[in-house]
């Protein structure tokens, strides 16, 4: 607005440096910046900020969803701590997310090494490896589920592998690999993409310099590609750590968290509160798997700050 | 800093690349490895439209990866019916039209406001406040949201279109105040100077430059709300309203065999995103790049 400016520039006195004039801002901030953020905030106070609080609270009660309930103090917090079903999950979720992040990355690198290489079709090539990262993640673990609990066996006995030929969505023990696959499968084009973003950074003048000094590709992808993209290798792998400790869709798409409760994630154990009558002991779950992503992220900015990466 | 990516590696790979390393030469032998690689996508893919073209005969016990002859275009039909594929697909429609419409209002008003009064407290505490959101999984407040939400009447896709606005804000927001921090305040001081409000330089001066971090923005809160399941799942209590993703639980009942119908369906349920892809193919990837570069 033109008072506003005006009001900035007369305001103050003379001997006053300009610098401190804006840091101090004696000048009036037009009302519409602030209905600009007012009403967002407010909304987002409400819807996100309000029912983490209502959750922190009821942790503390021994509120079942429904009905009555009373302060049982820290005694959900106690027992989840006890509670061997809890705990596996913490340990199949994390063993998973583990897990798939390295996968994930090693898969995408390799991706974004040969997009970035002279290749024949590279446009081409690209919109196929990207197709993933556009469908949803349930219908595909759909597809999934049928390929691993029909198509799978039936390939597996014509051929003579055993082990494979019962579907190994029902097979305790490796059901989570399946899962780990679809993962890999969806996961990979997003950190692909932060990959090529870093290995569009890197000058090809190194390269050329590497050249001269005689240094092979496997050489260069070592001592050059890694140390230079390294920045993006710490995002890729801490923000693909942290969703994959989420991971939901997937496993309903593929095992439903059986057999038994093998593939059972933290989240699904949380969502479980809703329909299983033990509203609050999920509730004091998910404010430690808070308390556990926050920590997460709390070295994610860290990590990020050192290495001098922005995102 | 945000100029489109694509255009800039192209120059360079017709440029500099070629004089330094191996020529022009195209590496054919890691050009056949990506061509392999890529059927880990394409053959899931195929796998599907075979599935879905089969009769439930044509599936018998088969691996379910021969191509069908005769094909059953009827599956189609089929499923259009059993999932009420119109309802799904309108009430899919209006959580993504209205959450992208959301996304791009609310974010990059709020961005606009923080960037241009960085100065001020209260626009720096609103920022740090809103990137919170950052570090709250959603599974952490479903469960009070869900009961807050249904306690108000927005236990339908309005409530979820509320959540995806609000739950990407901090997301969108960012990529959005760095944006703005590049356009040079003197292209609006001519705009005020010609006596427009805050309101109109908003609108005719900052919104249309936003344009690139717009389609980022745009492309990212399509994908995300399109293939939601979460949300909807736990928030829409009239089945009638829920969305393509949610209605393909449909076909994992105990007692449904009849595949050639489910993956008729699924294939329905992927087209629309699949199809925006290929036809915008480049625009929507610089705009991701975009995203992942920031």
């Amino acid at each position: 607005m033109t008072t506003t400016s005006t009001v900035a520039k007369v305001g103050p006195s003379p001997e006053r440096p300009a610098e401190t004039n804006v840091r101090r801002s004696p000048r009036r901030i037009d009302p519409t910046y602030y209905w600009m953020v007012v009403p967002v905030l407010a909304l987002f106070a409400f819807f996100i900020t309000l029912p983490a609080l209502v959750g922190v609270f009821f942790s503390l009660t021994n509120y079942a969803g429904y009905g009555e309930w009373t302060f049982i103090g820290f005694a959900n917090y106690v027992n989840i701590f006890k509670d061997p079903a809890i705990l596996q999950s913490y340990i199949f979720t994390f063993v998973f997310a583990l897990t798939t992040t390295v996968v994930v990355n090693i898969v995408a690198l390799a991706i974004a090494l040969g997009l970035n290489a002279k290749i024949k079709w590279r446009t081409g090539i690209r919109t196929v490896f990207f197709i993933p990262m556009v469908l949803s993640a349930l219908v595909v673990s759909f597809v999934f589920n049928y390929l691993f609990s029909n198509t799978l066996p039936v390939l597996a006995e014509r051929f003579g592998v055993t082990p494979l030929a019962t579907s190994i969505l029902a097979n305790e023990s490796l059901a989570w690999l399946a899962i780990v696959l679809v993962t890999v499968w969806q996961a990979a084009p997003g950190a692909t993409i932060i990959y090529l973003a870093g290995l569009q950074s890197v000058p090809a003048e190194v390269y050329d310099a590497a050249d001269l000094d005689g240094a092979g590709s496997f050489r260069q992808f070592l001592s050059l590609t890694l140390p230079l993209i390294l920045g993006y290798l710490v995002i890729n792998v801490i923000l693909g750590f942290k969703g994959f400790l989420g991971t939901y869709e997937i496993i309903v798409g593929l095992t439903g968290g059986g057999p038994g409760m093998a593939t059972q994630s933290v989240a699904m154990r949380i969502f479980s509160g809703f329909t299983g009558g033990d509203y609050s002991y999920q509730m004091a779950n998910a404010v430690i798997y808070f308390l556990i992503t926050l920590l997460i992220s709390v070295i994610q900015l860290r990590l990020i700050q050192r290495r001098g990466v922005s995102l | 800093m945000t100029a489109s990516l694509l255009p800039q590696r192209r120059t360079r790979v017709l440029t500099k690349r070629p004089s330094g390393r191996e020529g022009f030469k195209i590496n054919w032998w890691l050009t056949a490895l990506m061509l392999v690689a890529s059927l880990t996508v394409l053959l899931p893919l195929y796998f599907t439209v075979a599935m879905a073209l089969k009769s439930p005969d044509q599936i018998g016990t088969g691996t379910g990866l021969a191509w069908p002859n005769p094909m059953n275009w009827e599956n189609f039909a089929a499923a259009y019916v059993a999932t009420n594929f119109p309802r799904a697909f309108m009430s899919t429609a209006f959580v993504t039209v209205f959450s992208v419409l959301g996304s791009l209002a609310c974010s990059s008003l709020v961005a606009y406001a923080i960037a241009r009064n960085w100065n001020h407290r209260f626009f720096r505490g609103s920022f740090v406040y809103l990137l919170s959101a950052m570090f709250i999984p959603f599974p952490v407040i479903i469960l009070p949201l869900i009961k807050q939400t249904a306690l108000l009447g927005l236990d339908n896709p309005a409530g979820v279109v509320f959540l995806h606005v609000l739950g990407g804000i901090s997301f969108n927001a960012l990529l959005y105040i760095a944006f703005v921090r590049s356009i040079p305040a003197e292209l609006e001081e001519s705009a005020r100077m010609d006596g427009a409000t805050t309101w109109q330089v908003f609108r005719k001066v900052i919104f249309p430059l936003l344009a690139p971090m717009n389609a980022t923005v745009g492309i990212f809160a399509f994908l995300g709300s399109w293939n939601d399941f979460l949300l909807p799942q736990m928030m829409i209590a009239d089945p009638a309203l829920q969305t393509l993703p949610v209605v393909q639980m449909l076909f994992q009942g105990e007692f449904n065999t009849n595949y050639s119908l489910a993956f008729a369906s699924y294939l329905m349920a992927m087209a629309p995103t699949l199809v925006v892809y290929i036809l915008a193919q480049r625009w929507v990837l610089s705009g991701v790049m975009r995203g992942a570069v920031k």
